[in-house]
């Protein structure tokens, strides 16, 4: 057969049906196509191929051998069949053998019934093990890190983490090492994962099919603080958590679920719930007004200044840059996430407001990312003079407290944010979708600089939303008044990137000072925070847009569409704040960083 | 025909003499004439090598590759190491045939870490070969340049699978890729390549210079040709043959004075143990694979000892990636100390079988798919040796059968 | 000397090692077996520099270290002895001569001297099978072994 023959399409017979497929195509999407259902454990849509497991072993015509589904192209006309007698006994025989060499039991393990081993065992009726299985424990589980728990014994080596750390996320803190039965995953000379470059972006969390990684469950630590009668526990919750955790009460992706999840909040017994937009709103006023500060620095003060800025918002992102870019370090703006603006108001601001002692109050934080979890320990983050946020909790950790509180989120009524800091607009809202607090900043920034609001059709600015990994637009700004005429008839180049190693190809651009544009935000996690590390598993490109719909649709009908114009945080700034960038700002609400190198 | 010890690649060798020949003719008539010769892979898989280098040379491709793979490490091998110790000159010779044939300007050895000590003698034989014009660049002054590279493995008897080979010579963990595409497509830094052992490349010479049907000569129809076997174990006189292809297995045990003889492991470990009854088989690819090797038992040897031997081998050289194969190889042993206790019982006994079954279709590549053949022969040869055993104690204490 | 001018001194080396393979990937394997070779293992220090010089992730390079047999990640002695321990050594009489050293060295299988001159391994086949039981000593390789022949060997060694 000549190998330049590659003619566009390949007539193939799945279990007796024909199918024309492009050249190239895997035989497992094929039989997608005809719905011909071909089990598969190490593959993952968003990932590179593997072909390790041998699950989706099918029979092709004239191969002694059976061949895995996902790794094999189609390059001729071939008969395959996705099950007989032989493919049956053969993926039997390798569930038992994963089985056999997986120490623990379902029952106190937090993927019990979202486990694909598990779903994979009952789909094919293994209903005894044949081999003799593991009694003790082989490795020591790592709790080094605060984000991320791994637990090797748990592990099928399926290398999804490693496929997702390496390429995915172009990070490589994790690889296979040894060989053969002691093949195990590790960082560097297997130290803890808290040594090694891990950013806690927490995405392989999100693509392990077993319990053998997880968040760092803190949920005791809320629940002895919600007994404690001397704690004021308070909460803020993210839009991400909210568009998600209806998935883990059997409602579909892209159910937003605000209300119901408050009263929910409000059963387990917080004693406020605040909405964490309210800070992305403040976060706009802070970094808006910080870009604008350094625009006018380098166009009419002539100083150097670092441009283009990049959002700090992504505690995963955040750390990336310490590792790898560290001397790009000052491009970042100095603006705290939202979760950690928050904290430091709720411990003085809010705190004197409303009396109460704030070394009494548990500030807890619901968020889609574990990242968070190495954020609020991080020690600069201490502005009120106590710790500012005390607990970062993922969509999955709350989804468990919500379950063992007996309640049934689907069934709950509404109930809306607690004043005062649960007032919030669109534009804090979409924080959580990749472009999101790009848009956010641009609504505000475009009005400050021009007085009119953005030309797109209902603010919806369009140009940077989108799934593509990195997108870039160009925002004309055709007058301005007086405060800004210098950004008149200039043109405002911005950039967005999600994933790590998209953040990668745009910082190398930085370094090599080709970057042409003003502001970029980068996230961490695929998809923006809705990809995060903490939301519900599993996660792929179907999940993560259904989300980013919901996110979108809610904000539509949102009272208040920008942040500038929100009502709470005009008042934040009259009663405590003064303006953005005054030296209580810089106090409570900005940060530095650590550069920390790639070893 | 067969049963006759003959001298093909143990005969006189000029050095350039099949070279000269060579590039008289075109690349394709190169292969035509392997083709011919119907010479089949001397690394265990048997692959027609004139099909290979057939496919490399209609491979798209501004860069192609020569791969020498030396990194014997099948127990009971030892065919390439007298090759590369005596006659290097025929394998790099055999080399840049195939590179001119189809069209590679690079030539790599991947010589095993074990034979290290090898390399000055291959050094000196490159060396003494470019001054002659064999290698090097403006070889015979036509213009064809090849430069020869010497990689040294790092101990992992998987390398030895063409990919992982690849994936070695790579800088990476040897571990087999997904095939399609093969290596004569897509090989080294993705380019075709010819990986062919170096016994395969030793005939290639001869038969350049000899001519396809004086090579069809030897052997049998599907399996033409010699072959060299490494022969150890009970036997009176071990050593390296040269055997026509066809030789049957009751004429290897006369030639080297075996008595006694219980068994003969064909192919080494991941091969097959043959039984008296079978001993009239003839060693080709279509009746008992060949491999290099030949180990023979007389009957003061345990066949489980045997078994044990060879199934910690593969536990210890599966590179882990796939399942069937690391899971199951540590399984199959497992299950190999359970019968030297006498602790297993018919049942488990069949699950194994099945295992052993389920490996050889399931496994990524030929280590795990070859792993049980080891295992499944001895079971099903020595089934009453094995039953017999006695259960044994641990500590004093009765112990449980599985 | 300090801590610090020794690193320095063994990192400009490693640097030297991977220039001379063009600073290319794809010769990593042949870079950590100079290296394991020159420094007898590979340590934490030299792995990092080696990934330094080559840009890539250090636990990529920890990955293929971690995989071949003849690649050491902890010290070991000046001397690495390894006995072939596969089936035509071992129907040879591999045993005795495991004894004979483990006797004659002080020292279990895996283990190393505590005057760091000599390790004990065993590894699979090396290709001896005719000539056996065989072992090598480094890159030296001995054959035809009886207990009295390995013992004399290994007392060669300064």
């Amino acid at each position: 057969m000549a190998d330049n023959l590659s003619s566009n399409k390949v007539t193939v017979n799945i279990n007796g049906k024909d199918i024309e497929v492009d050249f190239g195509t895997t035989i497992l999407d094929a039989a997608k196509l005809l719905n011909i259902h071909i089990p598969t454990l190490c593959f993952h849509q968003d990932l590179c191929i593997s072909g390790i497991c041998r699950i989706c072993l099918v029979e092709v015509d004239g191969d002694k051998t059976l061949q895995a589904a996902c790794s094999y192209h189609i390059t001729q006309p071939i008969k395959i069949k996705t099950y007989s007698s032989k493919i049956r006994i053969a993926r039997k025989t390798i569930l038992e053998l994963l089985l056999a060499n997986h120490y623990g039991e379902c029952y106190s393990c937090f993927r019990n019934m979202n486990c694909e081993l598990q779903s994979l065992a009952k789909e094919y009726g293994i209903d005894e093990l044949r081999f003799v299985h593991i009694d003790k424990p082989k490795y020591k589980p790592d709790s080094s890190s605060c984000s991320i728990y791994r637990d090797n014994n748990k592990c099928i080596l399926c290398r999804r983490c490693i496929r997702t750390c390496q390429d995915f996320q172009g990070v490589s803190a994790l690889d296979a090492v040894n060989r053969g039965i002691d093949t195990k995953i590790a960082a560097f000379f297997d130290h803890p994962i808290v040594d090694a470059v891990c950013i806690s972006c927490g995405q392989c969390i999100n693509r392990c099919p077993t319990g053998a990684l997880r968040e760092k469950d803190q949920s005791n630590d809320i629940w002895n603080a919600l007994i404690d009668p001397g704690k004021v526990v308070i909460i803020q919750t993210a839009p991400a958590p909210r568009a998600a955790i209806g998935e883990e009460f059997g409602l579909p992706a892209g159910t937003c679920v605000t209300k119901k999840l408050n009263t929910a909040l409000k059963l387990i017994g917080f004693d406020y719930v605040f909405d964490t937009n309210f800070t992305a709103d403040l976060t706009v006023m802070e970094e808006g007004s910080e870009l604008l500060s350094r625009l006018k620095d380098k166009l009419v003060n002539n100083k150097n200044v670092y441009l283009p800025m990049i959002t700090s918002c992504s505690p995963g992102w955040v750390k990336f840059c310490e590792h790898y870019y560290p001397q790009l370090l000052g491009h970042l703006s100095t603006c705290k996430s939202p979760q950690q603006m928050f904290g430091a108001l709720l411990k003085t601001y809010f705190a004197q407001k409303s009396g109460i002692d704030p070394k009494n109050i548990v500030v807890v934080a619901l968020m889609p990312c574990v990242a968070k979890k190495f954020e609020c320990e991080r020690p600069e983050m201490r502005s009120s003079g106590y710790k500012d946020v005390d607990f970062a909790l993922t969509t999955r950790e709350m989804a468990k407290m919500i379950k063992e509180t007996g309640i049934d989120l689907k069934e709950l009524t509404d109930t809306d944010f607690d004043y005062p800091m649960g007032i919030s607009s669109g534009a804090g809202q979409i924080f959580g979708v990749t472009g999101g607090v790009m848009e956010a900043a641009i609504r505000t920034v475009y009005e400050i600089v021009t007085a009119q609001p953005v030309p797109f059709d209902n603010l919806q600015v369009t140009p940077v939303r989108g799934m593509e990994g990195i997108r870039e637009a160009e925002i004309y700004i055709p007058h301005a008044t007086d405060d800004w005429k210098f950004l008149e008839n200039k043109m405002l180049r911005v950039a967005v990137a999600h994933g790590t190693s998209n953040a990668r190809l745009v910082m190398d651009k930085v370094l090599d000072g080709q970057a042409i544009w003003h502001f970029i935000e980068i996230m961490a996690c695929p998809g923006g925070c809705l990809g995060g590390g903490g939301q519900p598993q599993p996660t792929n490109e179907r999940i993560r847009k259904a989300r980013a719909d919901a996110i979108y649709a809610e904000e539509k009908g949102m009272a208040y569409r920008k942040s500038h114009l929100n009502p709470m945080i005009e008042k934040l700034y009259k009663e405590f704040l003064e303006h953005p960038l005054s030296r209580k700002s810089h106090e409570l609400l900005h940060t530095r960083y650590t550069p920390r190198g790639r070893f | 025909m067969a049963g006759i010890k003959t001298q093909i690649l143990f005969s006189s060798f000029e050095p350039g003499n099949a070279l000269k020949l060579a590039i008289l003719k075109t690349g394709p008539e190169i292969i035509e004439e392997i083709k011919n010769s119907k010479l089949r892979g001397r690394g265990g898989a048997g692959f027609p090598t004139g099909v290979k280098w057939d496919l490399v040379h209609s491979a798209q491709g501004d860069e192609k590759y020569i791969i020498c793979n030396a990194d014997e490490g099948e127990p009971g091998t030892f065919k390439d190491r007298i090759l590369l110790t005596d006659h290097p000159k025929k394998i790099f010779e055999g080399m840049a045939i195939a590179a001119f044939a189809v069209g590679a300007k690079h030539a790599i050895i991947y010589l095993r870490a074990e034979y290290r000590y090898l390399v000055p003698g291959l050094v000196q034989a490159i060396s003494e070969m470019e001054s002659a014009r064999l290698l090097g660049n403006n070889i015979l002054g036509t213009g064809f340049s090849l430069s020869v590279e010497i990689h040294l493995g790092a101990g992992a008897y998987v390398c030895g699978e063409e990919t992982a080979l690849i994936e070695s010579l790579e800088g990476k963990r040897g571990e087999a890729r997904n095939k399609p595409p093969y290596p004569t497509k897509k090989g080294y830094m993705d380019c075709p390549s010819v990986v062919n052992n170096v016994e395969t490349f030793c005939y290639v010479p001869y038969i350049l210079t000899n001519g396809a049907d004086w090579f069809r000569e030897y052997g049998t129809l599907e399996s033409t040709g010699s072959k060299l076997f490494s022969i150890s174990g009970d036997v009176a006189k071990p050593g390296v043959y040269e055997l026509e292809m066809g030789t049957t297995v009751n004429q290897v045990l006369k030639m080297v004075g075996a008595q006694n003889t219980k068994a003969v492991q064909v192919g080494g470990a991941s091969g097959i143990c043959v039984a008296n009854k079978d001993f009239d088989k003839p060693l080709a690819f279509e009746a008992l694979p060949p491999g290099g090797s030949i180990i023979v038992f007389n009957k003061s040897r345990d066949m489980l000892e045997v078994l044990s031997n060879f199934m910690e081998f593969f536990v210890e050289e599966s590179c882990g990636q796939c399942t069937p194969c690391r899971e199951g190889t540590f399984r199959l042993l497992e299950g190999v100390k359970l019968m030297q206790e006498g602790r297993c019982s018919i049942n488990y006994l069949k699950t194994l079988r099945e295992l052993g079954e389920t490996m050889r279709v399931a496994c990524k590549c030929g280590l795990g798919q070859m792993a049980p053949n080891a295992f499944l022969s001895i079971i099903d040869n020595f089934k009453g040796e094995i039953l017999a055993r006695d259960r044994v104690e641990i500590n004093g204490k009765q112990t449980h059968s599985i | 000397m300090t801590l610090e001018s020794s690193n320095k001194i063994i990192a400009a080396g490693i640097k030297e090692t991977t220039e001379k393979y063009g600073c290319k990937k794809e010769k990593l394997l042949q870079i950590l077996e100079d290296l394991n070779k020159e420094f007898g293992y590979l340590s934490e220090f030299v792995l990092l520099e080696v990934s330094k010089n080559l840009d890539m992730p250090h636990s990529q390079i920890y990955g293929v270290a971690s995989f071949y047999s003849f690649l050491n990640t902890q010290p070991k002695g000046k001397y690495i002895v390894r006995l072939c321990k596969t089936i035509s050594c071992s129907l040879a009489g591999k045993k005795k001569i495991a004894n004979a050293l483990e006797n004659e060295l002080g020292i279990r299988f895996g283990e190393t001297t505590p005057d760091g001159k000599f390790s004990l391994m065993f590894t699979n086949c090396i290709g001896m099978c005719n000539q056996g039981p065989a072992m090598l000593i480094n890159d030296d390789v001995y054959y035809n072994l009886d207990p009295e022949k390995a013992v004399e060997i290994i007392e060669s060694y300064e």
